[in-house]
C-alpha cells in the first residue's frame, strides 16, 4: 500500500465519521425539536357555554355573570368557574367581556356613576364599549366569543381586541 | 482561519486538556486482529445514550402519577407533535438495548475476551445486563394501560414468592397485597432516578477497564503490530450505530406502539403478557408446578446469573483462536435454540386476548360513544358491501356512489328508508340495488349514514369489527326495549354502560343462558346466542364507556 493511498483511506474514514454522526445528530434534533416547539396539529373547536338568561337585562347597565367553563390543559380538562361582565347595547346585542383588566390583570368593576368600568389597581377607566378611557390599559376589554340564542347568553372562548370574535354557525347547539 | 483555529485549540487544550484527550482516546492502541465483530460495546452504549434522551423527551409530556400517568401518555401519543415517534423511539430503542447488549455480551463469550486479566470488566457488563433488564421490567409499568398494570402484577408475584426475601421485595416495591400508586411511584423512582446514574457509573467503570487492560487481543495477533482505535475502526463502530439507529428509527416510525385501556385491577379477563424478551421466563414456569414453581421463578434465574459471573474463573485455559473455541460456540448454541424454542412455545401458547383488549387508545375511539342503532347500521353497511360504492367521506377514490359524510344534511330517515328498498322510487335513474334487509335493520343503517358526518371523521374505518357485530346481535335481539346504552333504550333493565367494572365476561355470558339463576326474580328472557354472537355482544359491552354520556 503506498503512502498515497493510505491517506486517501484516512481521509475517507474521517469524512464518513463526520457524515454518519451528523446524519445521527439530526435524525435526533429534528423529532426532539418538532416534539418541543410544534403545536399540537389537532385544532379544538371552540366550545360555547351557557351563560345564563340575559332577555330581561336592561340596555347599558353592565351586570357580572358567572358561568362554568371547562379548560383543556395539556392533558386534564378542568371546570372552572369564570365570570365575565355582560352589557346589553342600545342595538340589542350582547357583548360579554372578560373579567380582567387588560393593564396586568386586576379585577375591575362597573361604576354606575359615571357610567365607567374601573380598575382599582391603577385606576384604568374603560367605558360601556370597552374602550380605555384614560390609565396604563395598553388596549380595550377583551370579549368572549358570544351569542345569544332563545334569550341565553352562549360564550365561547376569550378574544383580545382586534382578534376576530365571529361565532361559527354551528355551534351553540353543541355546547348546550 | 485554519491558524486561528489551530491557535484556539491550544489554548483551549492549555487550560481544559479536552483536546489532547480526544486525540488520546481516538488514538488508543488496538490488536491487529480488532474488526467488526466488536462494534456491538460502541453500539449498546449509543442506544442507551439514546433511550436517556428519548426518556427524558417522553418526560417533558408525561405525569408520573398513577392517577395521570395513562392521560399524559395519551395526550403525548395524540396531541403532540411527533410524540408518537418520540414514544416509539423509547419503547423500541428498550428491545434494541437488550438485543445488543446481549450480542455483545455473546461476542465477548465466544472470543473468549472475558478471561484474566478482564474479569472485572466481564462482571461489570453481566451487571449492566441485569440493569438493562431491571429497565425493561420498571418501564413496563409506566404506561398504566391494561397491560402495564397485569405485566406487573405477575412481576411482583414472583418477586413476592422468593423464600425468606419475598415480602421485604413486596415492601420494597411496595406491592404488598396489591399493586397501586406506591408500586407506582417506586417503580418510577427506580426507572428515571436510580437506574440512570447507576448505569453511568458503570459503564464508566466498564469503559475504564477495557481502556486499563486494552482490547482482548487474539493468539495470532502475538509479535503484530498494533492498529490505532481512530479511524478505521472508529469508522466501523460509527456505521454500526448508524445502521442499528435507522432499524429504530425506521421501527419507531412505521409500526405502531398500543395504548391499551388504562389500568383496571378488576378486569379479570385480562391475560398478563410479558415483554418478549422475558417471555422465556415465563414459559419456563409453565415446566415447573406446586413447589417446584419455585425452580423456574428464583432458583434458574439465579443460578444462570451467578454462571454468568462465574463464566471467567470457571474458564481458566489459555487463550485460542475463536474456531477452537467450540465449548463456548456450542454453549451459545444451545442458549439460543433453548430462549428460542421457549420464546416460540410462549408465543403459540399464549391464548388471544379478549377482543376488547386489543383496542388501541392512543387511536380514534369515537366510536365508543354511538348508540346501538348506529353501530348495528355500521354492520349492515359492511355486510351490505355499501362502501364499494360509496366513500364516507370526501377525497378517497372515485367511486359510483355519492360521498355519505352529508347526506343526513340532504334527506331524513324516512327518505333514506325508502331509500334503500327501493333505490329508483326515490332517485330515479340510480344504479343502487335495494338493500337486502329487514326494516328495522334499515332503520339502524339510517341511523348510522346520519351520524357519518364530516366531524364524526371515518366512523366506518375506525369502529372495530366486533363492535358493530355486537350492536347487530344487540339490536335483532330487541335489548334496548329494556336496557340503556349510551343514553339510548328503555329503563326496565339496568343500563348497560361500566358493565365491564360491575361484572365478568364470563358471568355476562352465563347470564344469558341462565338469567333466573345469577338474577332470581329478573324479567330477563333466556337468549340462546350463538357461540360468535355472545361474543361479540359481550366483547362490545365491556368496551362501552363507564358512563353513559349525555
Amino acid at each position: 500500500m503506498t503512502i498515497e493511498t493510505k491517506t486517501n483511506r484516512r481521509g475517507f474514514y474521517t469524512q464518513a465519521i463526520f457524515a454518519l454522526n451528523t446524519l445521527l445528530a439530526a435524525a435526533l434534533a429534528v423529532p426532539a425539536l418538532v416534539y418541543l416547539l410544534v403545536p399540537g396539529g389537532r385544532k379544538r373547536k371552540e366550545t360555547f357555554v351557557d351563560a345564563g338568561d340575559v332577555s330581561h337585562l336592561a340596555p347599558g347597565a353592565p351586570v357580572e355573570l358567572s358561568f362554568q367553563q371547562s379548560r383543556i390543559d395539556g392533558w386534564r380538562v378542568s371546570t372552572e368557574k369564570r365570570t365575565a361582565w355582560v352589557v346589553k347595547t342600545a342595538a340589542d346585542k350582547v357583548i360579554a367581556y372578560g373579567p380582567q383588566c387588560t393593564h396586568l390583570g386586576c379585577a375591575y368593576h362597573w361604576e354606575e356613576q359615571p357610567k365607567q368600568f374601573v380598575c382599582p389597581c391603577h385606576a384604568s377607566l374603560f367605558s360601556v364599549d370597552g374602550k380605555v378611557i384614560s390609565g396604563p390599559a395598553p388596549r380595550p376589554l377583551d370579549r368572549y366569543v358570544a351569542q345569544t340564542r332563545n334569550g341565553r347568553l352562549f360564550l365561547g372562548p376569550l378574544r383580545q381586541f382586534g382578534e376576530s370574535t365571529a361565532t361559527d354557525e354551528t355551534n351553540p347547539e353543541r355546547a348546550a | 482561519m485554519k491558524k486561528q483555529l489551530k491557535k484556539f485549540l491550544e489554548a483551549l487544550d492549555d487550560r481544559t486538556g479536552i483536546p489532547s484527550g480526544i486525540r488520546h482516546f481516538l488514538g488508543e492502541d488496538i490488536p491487529a486482529s480488532s474488526g467488526w465483530h466488536q462494534v456491538f460495546g460502541s453500539v449498546a452504549l449509543f442506544m442507551i445514550l439514546v433511550q436517556f434522551f428519548t426518556g427524558i423527551m417522553l418526560a417533558f409530556n408525561y405525569a408520573p402519577t398513577a392517577g395521570q400517568a395513562y392521560d399524559s401518555l395519551r395526550y403525548i401519543m395524540t396531541e403532540v407533535t411527533g410524540g408518537r415517534l418520540m414514544r416509539g423511539l423509547h419503547h423500541w430503542g428498550a428491545s434494541m438495548v437488550i438485543v445488543i447488549v446481549v450480542l455483545h455480551m455473546v461476542q465477548v463469550f465466544i472470543w473468549g475476551s472475558y478471561k484474566k486479566p478482564r474479569e472485572a470488566t466481564w462482571i461489570a457488563g453481566v451487571i449492566l445486563l441485569l440493569l438493562t433488564l431491571a429497565y425493561g421490567l420498571t418501564g413496563y409499568l409506566l404506561p398504566w394501560d391494561n397491560r402495564a398494570y397485569w405485566g406487573t402484577v405477575v412481576t411482583t408475584q414472583i418477586g413476592a414468592s422468593v423464600p425468606g426475601a419475598g415480602p421485604w421485595v413486596s415492601r420494597l416495591l411496595g406491592s404488598v397485597g396489591e399493586i397501586g400508586v406506591v408500586t407506582f411511584a417506586r417503580f418510577y423512582a427506580l426507572h428515571v432516578l436510580l437506574l440512570p446514574p447507576l448505569t453511568m457509573l458503570l459503564i464508566g467503570f466498564h469503559v475504564y477497564l477495557v481502556r486499563r487492560h486494552g482490547v482482548a487481543p487474539q493468539p495470532q495477533d502475538e509479535g503484530k503490530p498494533k492498529k490505532k482505535f481512530f479511524p478505521q475502526q472508529v469508522f466501523r463502530d460509527t456505521l454500526a450505530i448508524f445502521v442499528a439507529f435507522a432499524i429504530l428509527f425506521t421501527l419507531a416510525a412505521m409500526v405502531r406502539v398500543p395504548l391499551e385501556r388504562i389500568a383496571d385491577p378488576t378486569d379479570t379477563s385480562y391475560i398478563p403478557r410479558p415483554e418478549w424478551y422475558f417471555l422465556f421466563l415465563f414459559q419456563s414456569l409453565k415446566l415447573f408446578e406446586g413447589p417446584l414453581e419455585l425452580v423456574g421463578t428464583v432458583i434458574l434465574p439465579t443460578l444462570a446469573i451467578l454462571a454468568l459471573i462465574a463464566t471467567p474463573f470457571i474458564d481458566r485455559s489459555h487463550l485460542v483462536q475463536v474456531r477452537q473455541r467450540t465449548l463456548a460456540i456450542g454453549i451459545v448454541l444451545l442458549a439460543g435454540i433453548g430462549w428460542g424454542g421457549l420464546t416460540l412455545a410462549a408465543v403459540r401458547g399464549t391464548p388471544p386476548q379478549t377482543a376488547a383488549a386489543s383496542i388501541d387508545f392512543s387511536g380514534p375511539v369515537q366510536w365508543m360513544l354511538l348508540k346501538p342503532a348506529e353501530l348495528a347500521g355500521l354492520h349492515y353497511f359492511r355486510q351490505e358491501n355499501c362502501g364499494r360504492c360509496h366513500n364516507v367521506l370526501r377525497g378517497g377514490e372515485a367511486k359510483a356512489g355519492p360521498v355519505l359524510a352529508d347526506a343526513a344534511r340532504r334527506h331524513d330517515r324516512d327518505w333514506m328508508i325508502r331509500h334503500f328498498a327501493d333505490p329508483q322510487s326515490t332517485s330515479p335513474g340510480s344504479a343502487m340495488p335495494p338493500v337486502d334487509i329487514s326494516p328495522a335493520q334499515m332503520g339502524d343503517l339510517a341511523a348510522a349514514v346520519s351520524a357519518l358526518t364530516p366531524e364524526s371523521g371515518d366512523l366506518l374505518a375506525i369502529t372495530p369489527d366486533f363492535v358493530s357485530s355486537g350492536a347487530a346481535v344487540y339490536q335483532k335481539n330487541s335489548c334496548g326495549g329494556c336496557h340503556v346504552v349510551n343514553g339510548a333504550g328503555g329503563r326496565i333493565g339496568p343500563g348497560l354502560n361500566g358493565l365491564a367494572a360491575r361484572r365478568t365476561e364470563a358471568w355476562t355470558a352465563e347470564h344469558f343462558i341462565n338469567p333466573q339463576k345469577l338474577s332470581p326474580g329478573t324479567p330477563m328472557p333466556v337468549y340462546p346466542l350463538s357461540k360468535k354472537e355472545m361474543q361479540d355482544l359481550i366483547s362490545w359491552l365491556f368496551t362501552l364507556p363507564e358512563k353513559s354520556p349525555t
